[in-house]
């Protein structure tokens, strides 16, 4: 060992006092002042939502609420008339409107729930694909949630309410007076199942 | 032998674990000592890239024909996110914090970290981390698939897998703030008399700015993946668009953290280099101090450039050309520390061991990537290479020929104080080579699938692709398995050879190596005397 390493005796008197007794107040010192910069880091994250709308707001630079606009675009709202419709494909669920017809106008944010029951007596995954009439009319329909969005796990015999939320778009072409909205179950085969395959217990 | 040397320091406290302290695993459990945590750190890192890069390794192996071969696509995505959370979480950067660790402790003359049990602590929070992130593949749904990104609506309608990974997030950006603080005060504050900050070796320096960027940023992260778990579980609509919220906020808030952690990773790596390139270019690095401006300036820039990741999002021009600009503003920082280390080089005295190579590896490949990073910076050009291959290519010439070969690099430095014999040169050699083809071989051919238009994150690709799929397969198969000589490398230093002076590179400078070789249990127990000739390593 080189005669660096001395033992504190034969150390020159003072020469650890000279680095021991300053740092422990300094680190303290310097803990507190790195803590206040999580914290700043945490608060900064903590107010960024409001702060983030506020910005986009204040500069415009950004739409947060493009919902509100498809709603609120300038040209005149129209009413029109959406149906809805739904279908399983004989997988043992049955699969229905809350509401069948309803009366709304362009820009409006619709809320629509199906209701899906399940009549086996064994566990059933599915996925509802949805479809629309006119075709081409489902372009215009901006959908913010939508059970359709992933594979449904249902228990046997469950009743489950499902929403689908969307925006009717403005553009919607003139000729376009009647929209349906028709959703399919299909079973999903056992290999495909995929990860976020959601059933009450994994969501809420 | 030291344990009776010290026996007297009462002062020391926290060293008498040496000698007469717990043996066996409790040593390593219970241990304070930073050079023990440094060593857990590294063999931690060593592990996580092993299971990283046997993920990376079923992905190649999917991509290596068109169609489905062997993997769902849920578990390739699952897959993929892994791989990215594990490389960069598990591997990369505690792999940085176990060279920081070892080594500013002996670099800057102290007997040890500022907070030792807390290093402890830092430590032992990954473990538990590591098993929620790889556990989470069991669970019902399987891993988090969307990418290390994380970005919603997916990772809100994921299934408890996206849970886990949250927590494991939350976990090691405890322990990374834990460390980094840790990091700063041993720094600031122990520094051996005399050794003022500009007279710092330069790995101290960028493990300064990259502990800042630590603190400042993991709590964003954290703030984030927190909104996303009240989002997906209490009915909170932070970024779900039904209930209000922004996706494009997530975004936002991820990369604000994201593009510092990018010089998280790169800048230890640039410290290493630092230290390597002069020592075998038997020159002292030239622009010290040019060099240390230019870390911090990194460091600030980071922060500002965050939306060069989300051109595509609908951020409108003015921020396109800002974020633009601030991104290319970066290059010039980077290219003064290239420059300053080749003209390190220049008229040296060289010699190509190991770690040199190494370093020089990381020199070319790190500048592709950089460059490749440039041609990304452009709005204009990025919105067609989004999510193509070319930024697969561009972030593993940064990540992997960056920060990897320059940890390699760091590892054949040091690993002679460390075990106190000489590696294999001769398997140091191989490794080197081997991992410098293959490397190219895996990731070149990815910028020609990216131009081409091939998207990333999918598990299947159009005929066309095929042929550089295969040659990237086969590269990437071929570096998987050369890292396996790193194992062999260690375990012949630690079991025995050609015993290491206690400065076994003539052209190395700094504290590190006035100490014996291996570095005994307990160093600069008092203050070593500092040789400002010796400064600027």
């Amino acid at each position: 060992m080189d005669g660096r390493h001395l033992s504190p005796d034969l150390a020159p008197a003072g020469a650890t006092d000279l680095r021991q007794l300053p740092q422990i107040g300094g680190n303290r010192r310097i803990v507190a002042g790195l803590l206040a910069v999580v914290a700043g880091s945490l608060l900064f994250v903590a107010v960024q939502p409001r702060l983030y709308k506020a910005f986009c707001e204040w500069t415009g630079l950004y739409d947060i609420d493009r919902a509100q606009r498809v709603a609120a675009s300038s040209l005149p709202a129209r009413p029109v008339t959406l149906e809805f419709d739904a279908n399983s494909h004989d997988n043992g669920l049955r699969f229905r409107p809350e509401t069948t017809s309803l009366a709304v106008k362009t820009g409006d944010i619709v809320h629509v729930t199906y209701r899906v029951e399940n009549t086996r007596d064994t566990t059933v995954i599915g996925q509802a694909v949805p479809s629309y009439g006119p075709q081409h009319a489902g372009g215009y329909v901006k959908k913010l949630d939508c059970f359709c969005f992933k594979q449904q796990t249902f228990a046997p015999h469950e009743v489950r309410d499902m929403p689908v939320v969307f925006v009717l778009d403005k553009t919607l072409p003139e000729d376009v007076n009647t929209l349906t909205l028709s959703y399919t179950f299909f079973e999903v085969p056992a290999g495909n199942v995929s990860s976020s395959a959601t059933s009450p217990e994994s969501r809420k | 032998m030291q344990a009776a040397q010290h026996a007297g320091h009462a002062g020391h406290h926290d060293h008498d674990s040496h000698g007469h302290g717990p043996t066996g695993i409790m040593r390593w459990i219970t241990t304070t000592n930073h050079k023990d945590i440094g060593t857990m750190y590294l063999w931690f890192s060593f592990a996580m890239f092993l299971v990283g890069g046997a993920m990376s390794l079923v992905i190649r192996a999917e991509l290596m024909s068109p169609g489905l071969q062997y993997v769902a696509p849920e578990f390739y995505n699952q897959m993929l996110t892994l791989h990215a959370l594990i490389m960069v979480f598990g591997a990369i950067m505690p792999a940085f914090v176990g060279f920081a660790n070892w080594m500013i402790p002996l670099m800057i003359g102290a007997p040890d970290m500022a907070f030792a049990r807390m290093n402890n602590w830092s430590f032992w929070l990954l473990p538990p981390a590591a098993i929620l992130l790889t556990a989470s593949l069991f669970a019902p749904g399987g891993a988090a698939g969307t990418g290390w990104t994380l970005y919603p609506p997916l990772s809100v309608q994921m299934g408890m897998g996206m849970d886990m990974a949250i927590f494991a997030v939350h976990i090691l950006g405890m322990s990374s703030i834990m460390g980094s603080i840790n990091i700063i005060t041993t720094i600031l504050n122990m520094r051996t008399p005399g050794m003022d900050l500009m007279k710092m070796p330069l790995f101290c320096w960028t493990w300064l700015v990259t502990a800042f960027l630590l603190i400042a940023s993991m709590p964003i992260l954290a703030g984030a993946v927190t909104m996303l778990l009240t989002d997906r579980h209490f009915g909170t609509s932070f970024f779900n668009a039904a209930g209000g919220g922004d996706p494009v906020l997530f975004q936002h808030i991820f990369w604000f953290f994201g593009h510092p952690e990018v010089y998280i990773i790169a800048l230890p790596a640039f410290g290493v280099v630092s230290h390597v390139i002069p020592a075998f270019s038997r020159k002292r690095l030239f622009g010290y101090t040019s060099m240390v401006y230019a870390i911090a300036a990194i460091g600030l820039i980071s922060f500002f450039v965050w939306a060069h990741h989300m051109y595509v999002t609908g951020i409108p021009l003015t921020g396109q050309l800002y974020f633009m600009y601030a991104t290319m503003l970066i290059a010039i920082p980077t290219g003064v520390k290239v420059f300053n280390w080749v003209t390190t080089m220049w008229r040296g005295s060289l010699s190509f061991e190991t770690p040199m190579l190494f370093a020089l590896g990381f020199l070319v490949l790190f500048t592709i990537g950089g460059l490749t990073g440039l041609v990304l910076a452009m709005t204009a050009v990025d919105i067609q290479l989004q999510d193509t291959y070319y930024v697969v290519a561009h972030f593993h010439y940064v990540m992997v020929a960056g920060a990897l070969f320059s940890a390699y690099a760091g590892l054949y430095y040091w690993l002679p104080k460390w075990t106190g014999y000489m590696y294999h040169e001769g398997i140091g050699k191989l490794h080197f080579w081997l991992s410098m083809i293959f490397f190219n071989i895996a990731f070149f051919p990815q910028h020609f699938l990216g131009l081409a238009g091939m998207p990333r994150r999918i598990p299947d690709y159009a005929q066309q692709f095929a042929d550089f799929n295969m040659i990237s397969s086969i590269g990437s198969f071929g570096f998987g398995f050369s890292q396996l000589l790193v194992l062999v490398v260690v375990f012949k230093a630690m079991k025995g050879g050609v015993k290491a002076d206690a400065k076994p590179w003539d052209g190395a400078h700094g504290l590190e190596w006035t100490v014996p070789s291996p570095a005994p249990h307990h160093t600069f127990e008092d203050p070593p005397p500092f040789d400002p000739a010796e400064a600027h390593g």
